[in-house]
Order: C-alpha cells, then sequence, then structure tokens
C-alpha cells in the first residue's frame, strides 16, 4: 500500500508545478479510479482481473484501441472502450504505465 | 474552512513526499505514515460507510495525500454487500463471504466512527451524532443509501408485519432471515417477489434474485412456484438475457406478472395485493417503494419528487445546499445511471476529485467520465452483465450515457462468472482497503 499512495501523492503534484495553462492533470488518475472497480485501486488488481499497473504504456493504448474497433476480442471491454476518446485512451495509459505493481 | 489552508503549504508537503520518493532508502516507511504528520488542511465528515461513502473516504485521503481528515461515520461495525447477496439466497455463497471490516480504511488514516448521525446543521456545518459530540467540517458527504417508503403498503407498515414479511434489499440481517424462510418453505409452497416501480436499487436485482431462489428450490423443493410480481410495465433490465435463462433453467418455476404493484399486504392471510388481484404465498418477499436515507431528508437535500437528492454531476454537489455532496443510491440518478454499487463507487470518485481540488485551490475535473458494470448471477454458474459509459458533457451541464458505449453481454456464460466475482473482489478491494 506504501508504494500505491506514494505513487497517488506523486500524481497528486503534477499539476501544482503544471500550474492553470495545462486544461486538467489528473485526468488520467481519475478515469484509471473508474476502471478500479473491475482492475483494483490504481489497477493493483485483486485477483481474478488482468494487473494494469506498470503495464507499459504504447502496449495500454494499442489494447484500448482494439477493444474500441474490435479487433480484440471481449466480453466487456469492447463496449466500455468505446465511450473513451483518444485523449483518454493516451490519459489513462500513462497513468496506469507510471504505478507500481504492489 | 475551518483551517486556514496555505497553498504554499499544500505544495511543500506534497514536494516533500515527491523528494522522498527519490530516495529509496526511505521510501517504504514514508510513504507510510509520514514522520510528522503534515497539518491537516481541512476537514471532511461522510455520512454513510456503504459503496459511495467509505470509497470516497479512502479516496480524499488518498488523493489529498493525507492533508485532509476524513471521518466515516457509520453505524454498523461491518460492511455487508448487497451485489452478490441474492447467492446467500441461492446457496452459493454465505454471509460471511460478504461481510468486510472497515479496519484496512484506517491504514489510510481515515477515521471511522461507529455512530449515527441524527442531524445536519448545515448553517453551522456540524453533524450531530447520537453517541459522540457533534463534530464540525469543511465539506460534508451524505451517503446514507435508501430508506423504504411503508406508508406505501399499508399492511407492513408496523414493526411486527416487517418481521413476517422481509425486504432483504439491504443485505445483512435479513438476507439471512430469508433464506431461512425459504428453507422451511415446504417443497410445493409459493415464493413470490413483489418490487416496486422505477426507480430502485439495483435495476437487475429483482430478476437475478428470482433466478436465484429459483435455482435452490429446483434442487431442495422442485415442486415449488416462484412468482415475480413487477409494479413496472416489463422486465426493466438485461431483459433478453432473464428471459432466457429463465426458459432455459427454470421453466414451470419461474412465473413472471408485470403491472402488478404492490397496494397493501395481508401478512395473516399472507396475501399480496395488487391493483386487481390479490396473490398468497407461503414466503412473501415485498420491497416497498423507495426514497433517499431518512438523513439527506432531515438536512433538505431532497429536490425531486419528495424522494431523491438532485446533485450537480460534475461534483456530486447537492442542488439544494454548498458545500454538501452526495452519493449513491440517495441521489436523483442522471440520464440512464442505474443506482447500483459500480455508481456509488463512482460518485464517490467524481466527489473525492472535486473535493481535493477544491480544498487545494486547483481547477475541478472538466469533464469527468465513469463506467458501471453491473453483474447478474442466474445460477451458481453463470452470469451476464451490463455496462454504460457516462460522461460529463459541459456543454449540456448533464452527466450523459457516451453514444455508442456500454452494452450487455452477448448470452450469459460461466467465464462472465469469473469476471463476476472478480468484479466483487475488485470492488470490495477498491472500497474498503
Amino acid at each position: 500500500m506504501g508504494a500505491k499512495l506514494l505513487a497517488a501523492a506523486l500524481v497528486a503534484a503534477t499539476p501544482v508545478g503544471a500550474a492553470a495553462q495545462t486544461p486538467y492533470a489528473n485526468a488520467g488518475r481519475d478515469l484509471a479510479a473508474s476502471c478500479a472497480i473491475c482492475h483494483g485501486t490504481s489497477g493493483v488488481n485483486a485477483g481474478g482481473m488482468p494487473n494494469l499497473a506498470g503495464q507499459p504504456k504504447d502496449y495500454l493504448v494499442l489494447q484500448l484501441r482494439d477493444f474500441r474497433d474490435g479487433k480484440r476480442p471481449a466480453t466487456i471491454m469492447h463496449q466500455i472502450a468505446k465511450g473513451l476518446t483518444e485523449e483518454q485512451i493516451d490519459a489513462v495509459a500513462a497513468f496506469y504505465a507510471a504505478q507500481k505493481t504492489r | 474552512m475551518t483551517n486556514d489552508f496555505s497553498r504554499r503549504e499544500f505544495i511543500k508537503a506534497i514536494g516533500a513526499s515527491a523528494a522522498a520518493a527519490g530516495t529509496p532508502g526511505i521510501l517504504s516507511g514514508c510513504a507510510t505514515e509520514p514522520a510528522t504528520p503534515p497539518k491537516p488542511i481541512g476537514r471532511v465528515i461522510v455520512i454513510g460507510g456503504g459503496y459511495g461513502g467509505a470509497t470516497c473516504a479512502k479516496y480524499v485521503r488518498m488523493w489529498s495525500a493525507r492533508r485532509i481528515e476524513v471521518f466515516l461515520i457509520e453505524q454498523n461495525s461491518q460492511f455487508v454487500s448487497c451485489p452478490l447477496s441474492n447467492l446467500v439466497l441461492g446457496g452459493s455463497r454465505r454471509i460471511e463471504d460478504l461481510t468486510l471490516g472497515y479496519e484496512k480504511l484506517r491504514e489510510y488514516g481515515v477515521q471511522v466512527i461507529r455512530d449515527e448521525a441524527t442531524e445536519i446543521l448545515v448553517e453551522r456545518k456540524r453533524v450531530r451524532l447520537k453517541r459522540i459530540e457533534d463534530l464540525p467540517y469543511d465539506r460534508l458527504v451524505v451517503s446514507p443509501g435508501i430508506d423504504f417508503m411503508y406508508d406505501q403498503i399499508p399492511g407492513l407498515n408496523n414493526a411486527e408485519a416487517q418481521k413476517l414479511v422481509l425486504h432483504a434489499w439491504k443485505a445483512g440481517p435479513e438476507t439471512v432471515a430469508l433464506r431461512k424462510q425459504l428453507e422451511a418453505m415446504p417443497d410445493g409452497g409459493i415464493y413470490i417477489l413483489s418490487i416496486p416501480k422505477q426507480p430502485f436499487r439495483c435495476p437487475p436485482g429483482p430478476y437475478e434474485r428470482v433466478c436465484q431462489v429459483a435455482h435452490y428450490v429446483k434442487q431442495a423443493k422442485p415442486r415449488s412456484k416462484v412468482i415475480l410480481l413487477d409494479a413496472n410495465e416489463d422486465i426493466v433490465s438485461k431483459k433478453g438475457l432473464f428471459t432466457a435463462a429463465w426458459n432455459d433453467l427454470y421453466k414451470g418455476i419461474i412465473e413472471y406478472r408485470p403491472n402488478q404493484e404492490a397496494k397493501d399486504v395481508d401478512v395473516k392471510a399472507m396475501t399480496v395485493k395488487t391493483e386487481f388481484d390479490s396473490f398468497k404465498g407461503d414466503v412473501l418477499n415485498v420491497v416497498p417503494p423507495h426514497r433517499a436515507g431518512l438523513i439527506a431528508q432531515q438536512a433538505k437535500l431532497v429536490t425531486a419528487n419528495n424522494r431523491w437528492c438532485g446533485v450537480n454531476w460534475q461534483t456530486a454537489e447537492s442542488v439544494a445546499v454548498p458545500g454538501v455532496h452526495v452519493l449513491g443510491d440517495s441521489t436523483l440518478s442522471a440520464s440512464a445511471m442505474p443506482k447500483s454499487a459500480s455508481m456509488a463507487n463512482n460518485h464517490a470518485k467524481i466527489a473525492a476529485s472535486a473535493i481535493v481540488a477544491i480544498m487545494t485551490g486547483q481547477p475541478v475535473n472538466p469533464a469527468p467520465t465513469i463506467n458501471n458494470t453491473c453483474y447478474s448471477y442466474v445460477s451458481d454458474r453463470e452470469a451476464m452483465h451490463v455496462d454504460s459509459v457516462h460522461r460529463w458533457m459541459p456543454e449540456k451541464k448533464a452527466l450523459e450515457p457516451v453514444p455508442g458505449s456500454g452494452g450487455l453481454s452477448s448470452q450469459r456464460s460461466e467465464t462472465e462468472k469469473q469476471y463476476a466475482d472478480a468484479w466483487a473482489r475488485n470492488i470490495w478491494a477498491d472500497t474498503l482497503s
């Protein structure tokens, strides 16, 4: 849990330095929080689902695009990925890539 | 705010933990419990430790890097999950499997207080409690779940009747008691579930419940009947999937009766009365219409039909009382949003993100996006889902389903039963640990 909290603190720290020009710096963090109901807090899985924390960003972007475009078969992720914009896919993938597995 | 918040102080505290990250030697010890706890920048009180409240308490601590004090007020000593509680009726889970403690929230520094909030003094920003002195807050989160409108069913509007005819629509002792009633029912007995008009907690819940009860009687007392009296004109969730399950697995057991709103119950005669009919059963399971929890009514957070709390879905802040956020089943749902555990957990994150942003002088999320995922178990082996993605549309000032997203299982399956189990493990961990 320690690493996870620290990671959250680091992410939370980003917007302070980035100041007001950047639109919203926690988009990836907030979106990933929604995915946590199946994939675990900060992508650290509690059992039975793929672990997303620490996966390479490019890999995650590709998977989400493939789900969205119907290239990767799924029971549910193709339906959820269709709800994300390109910017959101990029932000959530970057967030997960920066997380530590427990 | 009660405490003078200094933006510089916050940056300093965050900066300190960021600096610690670059020093591997002190990483583990420091992150869990800082040597010198930073001065709090304010206090959030959360009323209600269900899927909404518990999640919000944890995420406010996490996202504020522990700079915001959080008190979680909950009457019960343990959390019992409503999702999966129909499996206790079906016999494939025990209530203990769905019962979890609050102790791991304390590791985040959430101060869990077992008490009951009796009054919210919005002018003075204080919460009055049953056992201890009242507490002041800077921002308040109200997540009380639902209350039942027993006045709509006169025969059930007394404590004695409510002991005989259960709702079991809040998981816990009633779930176990209903299972015992089913066990005591003779073979050839009739179980009747009556559900109210929409909106109610867990739209697929009634249809899953009759599957689970049918799953039990099919094995234990196969001459029995399971009747669903639906106040709605049709199945309100996963219609095709449930109809297929009823036909394939429980033909001759489940009987579905739409447009049958319970108007009264006679507990002596064991009948449910609807507008034109009367249904006699051996086990009656009557779920009355719901409204926002009592404390939300008391605090004048209820804004719609005398039942639900209107919120601004960008922040989950009440439209009636500034500084108060309302989560979960008590809220006036946004378009196509179900009253579900997934949604309550996600409302909590909308609120936590906004609360931390507001209290630290940061911009709030301009377009919160959340998803709903609800699994239903049709037996001990198979499940299916419904999901949706909802995004705040700034131009409409509304949280709406994203066009083209979301959907249903193509069919029920054992694979989705595994995913349903994993959903439960993960949402429990996300909410409570």
